[in-house]
C-alpha cells in the first residue's frame, strides 16, 4: 500500500446520493481472480454506452477530469455490496480520496485497507464541493484537514489506527499477526 | 488498556445491563479496543465463495501464510455458478469462461489450503447465507463473517454476522481475527401482528422505507417486538438479510424456542451434552431488560402492507396498492424514475412486467417457494412473461421437489433451476434485458443490478407470484381474498 501524506488535486463531482458499489463497478466485472486493471471498468454503465462507446457528457469522461485524484459524491457513497473491487477500481483509475457527507461502512473499511482515503465532511462543505466541480483541494492526513481553494480548513475524522497505517503505508495483517499470543490464549479458553 | 475498555463499556451500557450485541462482542474480544487501536475480534465462522476470496488466497501465498483454523471456514460456489443442470451435472462446460475460471480457482485454493468446499456437485451446495443456517454451521452467539454484505442474514440466530471485504477475508484466513471498532446499537421494535398477505419481505422493506437506506450506517440493528417473535426462522432470515439495505452491517434477533427447534438435529449443530451446554449459553444471549440502545424506534406491524420498490435503491419503496410518490426539485429522484421509466403520482399496480425472479438469499428458502407455489397452483403465468424460480440451495431444491413444488412452477410456465445467486446479481448470465421490468424477490434494485439497463421491482414471493399470473404488478391480496 502506498503511504498517503498529502493529496493535492482538482475534484471530479458526481452529484448523486446513494451511489452504490454496483454503480462503481458492475457485478459482471467481478468474475476475475486478480485485483489489477479494474480502473477501466470503473462506473462502466455510466461511462460507456451499451455498445462500448464513451458517453462524453459523463463527468469522468470530460477533459477536465483527467488527472484528478479526488472524487466528490453525494450522501451515502459506496452503499450496497461489500465488493472490494470498488476501491480497487477507484484506485486503479487514479483516485486517492473520496469525499461525501456520508460513506457506507463496508466501503469505508475496504477503502482504508487499500490506501483510498474516505473523507466525510459536514453538509455545508459537502454542498459547496458538489457545486464547485474542479475545485483545487488539499488533503493533509497528518493534520486530518481538507483545505478548500479559499484557504478554509475543514477537519475530517479518520479512525486512528487506519490513519497510522495509511501514513506509513503499512497494512493491518502484520499487526494482527503480532497478536498471535493473545489469539492463542483466547483459542485455548474456547469451549470445544 | 483494561481500564479504558472498562470505561468504554460503562459508558455504553447502563450498569451491568447489556444488549445482545454487547454480550456477543465482549465474548469475542481477543484484545479490547483502545483509542489507538481497534479491538481484535475473534471470528467463529467464516464462509467464503468464489468471487471475493481469490485475491485473499493470493495474499496468503505472497506472504507464505497458512489458514490458521481451516475447520472454521466453509467454502461454496454460488455467485457465478450456472443454474442450468447440464452445466453442473451433465458434463456441459460452464458457458461463461471467466466464471469457470473463478470456480476452478476456488477449488484449487481450497485444496491447497485445506478448506472444506461444498463443490459444484455437492448436494449441500447453495447460497452461502442459505447453507450456513440449514447445515447448523450458523449458531447463536457466534461471530460470523463472509465476503458478502448479506452475511447479516445469520443475525437471525442471535449471531453477530457481517459482510467484509477481500482484504479482511485474508485476515480471517490467516489469523481467525478481524480489527473492528465497536459499532453503535439500534433497536427496531415492531409491535402488533402482520395482516394476511403481508410477509417478512414486506416487513423489512417497510422498515427500510422508514429508516432510509443510510439510516443504519454505523449501527448493529436488533429487531425486537411481538412481530419478530412470531416469525419463523426463515422469515427472520429474510428480515436480517436486508439489514445492509438500511446501511447496517449487521442485524440481530434474539434466539428463542423457534431458533432452538430449527437448529436441533441440523447436521453441524452440537449434539448431546454439547447441545445442552450450548443451549444454556444461548439462553443467556438476549438483551437484558432495560439495556440501553444508542437509538430506538417503534413501529406498528399491523399497519404494514404488501410492499414494492419503484426506484433504484431499496429505500424507494411503497405499498403495492399505492401511487408512486412525487417529489419536487429532486434531480436524483427524477433520475431514478427516468431510469425506471415510471411516472410520479401514478399507481404501481397494473405496471406490466417482463420477468419474474423468485429466489436469492433473501427469499430463496423452502417457505418462500411454498408461498409462491401456493399462489401459482392452478394458474398459468401471463403470456410473454418469463419466470425463473431458483432455489437457494440444493437442499431447498430437493425438499421442494419432494413436495411437488417444482411441478407447480413448471406447470405454471416457470423455469425451475439449480441453486445459486442467479438473477439477483446476474453474474452467471441469468440476466434481465435492458429496459425490461423484473419483479424480483431479491434484495437490490440498483441500476443494472440484474443486467445493464434492467429495471427491478423488489417484492415478496407472494407479490411476485401474483404479478406473474397477471403479467402486471398485482397486490397478492387480490388472490388471497378472492
Amino acid at each position: 500500500m502506498q503511504p498517503i501524506q498529502q493529496i493535492r488535486s482538482r475534484t471530479v463531482v458526481l452529484p448523486f446520493t446513494n451511489i452504490d458499489t454496483d454503480q462503481i463497478i458492475p457485478a459482471r466485472f467481478l468474475r476475475t481472480t486478480t485485483r489489477a486493471g479494474l480502473g477501466k471498468q470503473l462506473f462502466a454503465d455510466w461511462r460507456y454506452s451499451t455498445d462500448g462507446a464513451i458517453k462524453p457528457e459523463f463527468a469522468l469522461n470530460r477533459p477536465e477530469a483527467a488527472g484528478c485524484a479526488v472524487l466528490v459524491a453525494g450522501h451515502n457513497f459506496g452503499c450496497g455490496s461489500s465488493r472490494e473491487h470498488a476501491p480497487w477500481a477507484l484506485l486503479d483509475y487514479g483516485f486517492r480520496a473520496v469525499i461525501s457527507t456520508a460513506i457506507a461502512d463496508i466501503f469505508r473499511s475496504n477503502s482504508l485497507k487499500n490506501g483510498l482515503l474516505p473523507i466525510e465532511v459536514d453538509a455545508p462543505t459537502g454542498q459547496w464541493l458538489l457545486e464547485h466541480p474542479g475545485a483545487e483541494v488539499t488533503i493533509d492526513l497528518q493534520t486530518t484537514t481538507l483545505r478548500l481553494p479559499d484557504g478554509t480548513a475543514v477537519e475530517f475524522p479518520v479512525e486512528r489506527f487506519a490513519r497510522y497505517c495509511l501514513l506509513n503505508g503499512t497494512d493491518e495483517l502484520g499487526f494482527l499477526i503480532s497478536t498471535e499470543r493473545e489469539i492463542s490464549t483466547y483459542e485455548q479458553a474456547l469451549r470445544p | 488498556m483494561t481500564a479504558l475498555s472498562t470505561a468504554a463499556r460503562a459508558a455504553s451500557g447502563v450498569g451491568n445491563l447489556k444488549t445482545m450485541f454487547q454480550k456477543v462482542w465482549e465474548q469475542h474480544e481477543v484484545v479490547a479496543e483502545t483509542p489507538d487501536t481497534p479491538a481484535v475480534l475473534y471470528v467463529d465462522r467464516h464462509l467464503i465463495h468464489e468471487v471475493t476470496s481469490p485475491q485473499a488466497f493470493t495474499v496468503l501465498r505472497e506472504r507464505g501464510l497458512t489458514v490458521r483454523r481451516p475447520e472454521r471456514t466453509l467454502a461454496t460456489i454460488d455467485h457465478s455458478s450456472p443454474t442450468r443442470s447440464d452445466q453442473i451435472f451433465g458434463g456441459v462446460p460452464i458457458a461463461i469462461e471467466s466464471a469457470a475460471k473463478q470456480i476452478a480457482q476456488l477449488q484449487k485454493n481450497c485444496a491447497e489450503f485445506g478448506v472444506e468446499l461444498l463443490d459444484l456437485k455437492s448436494d449441500q451446495r447453495g447460497i452461502v447465507h442459505i447453507i450456513g443456517p440449514e447445515l447448523g454451521f450458523t449458531l447463536p452467539g457466534q461471530t460470523i463473517v463472509c465476503g458478502d454484505s448479506h452475511t447479516s442474514t445469520h443475525g437471525a440466530f442471535g449471531a453477530l454476522a457481517f459482510g467484509i471485504g477481500t482484504t479482511e477475508v485474508g485476515q480471517v484466513l490467516a489469523t481467525q481475527c478481524l480489527l473492528q471498532r465497536r459499532p453503535r446499537t439500534f433497536a427496531i421494535n415492531v409491535h402488533g401482528a402482520l395482516s394476511p398477505g403481508v410477509t417478512a419481505k414486506d416487513l423489512i422493506l417497510s422498515i427500510i422505507g422508514e429508516i432510509g437506506i443510510g439510516g443504519g450506517t454505523g449501527y448493529v440493528l436488533e429487531y425486537r417486538g411481538a412481530v419478530m417473535r412470531s416469525l419463523s426462522m426463515e422469515e427472520r432470515m429474510t428480515v436480517c438479510n436486508m439489514s445492509i439495505e438500511g446501511g447496517a452491517r449487521a442485524g440481530m434477533i434474539a434466539p428463542d424456542e423457534t431458533t432452538y427447534s430449527y437448529l436441533r438435529m441440523r447436521p453441524r449443530a452440537p449434539k448431546g451434552a454439547s447441545w445442552e451446554r450450548a443451549l444454556a449459553h444461548w439462553r443467556s444471549l438476549a438483551s437484558d431488560p432495560g439495556a440501553k440502545f444508542d437509538r430506538e424506534i417503534t413501529l406498528d406491524g399491523g399497519r404494514f402492507e404488501p410492499m414494492i420498490t419503484y426506484g433504484t435503491n431499496p429505500g424507494m419503496v411503497m405499498a403495492v396498492s399505492g401511487s408512486i410518490p412525487e417529489r419536487r426539485d429532486d434531480p436524483v429522484f427524477d433520475k431514478a424514475l427516468a431510469y425506471m421509466g415510471l411516472t410520479a403520482g401514478a399507481p404501481i399496480g397494473g405496471q406490466p412486467v417482463n420477468v419474474v425472479f423468485i429466489g436469492s438469499c433473501t427469499n430463496g428458502r423452502l417457505s418462500d417457494l411454498r408461498s409462491a407455489a401456493q399462489l401459482l397452483r392452478g394458474h398459468h403465468i401471463a403470456r410473454g412473461v418469463r419466470a425463473l424460480v431458483v432455489p437457494g440451495s440444493q437442499q431447498v431444491k430437493q425438499a421442494a421437489e419432494a413436495e411437488g413444488l417444482d411441478r407447480i412452477f413448471i406447470d405454471a410456465g416457470a423455469e425451475w433451476r439449480e441453486s445459486g445467486c442467479s438473477m439477483c446479481i446476474g453474474m452467471n448470465g441469468d440476466t434481465v434485458a435492458s429496459g425490461e421490468y423484473s419483479i424480483s424477490t431479491s434484495n437490490r434494485n440498483f441500476e443494472g443490478r440484474q443486467g445493464p439497463g434492467a429495471r427491478t421491482l423488489l417484492a415478496s414471493p407472494l407479490t411476485a407470484a401474483a404479478s406473474a399470473v397477471r403479467g402486471r404488478v398485482t397486490d397478492p391480496r387480490d388472490f388471497i381474498n378472492g
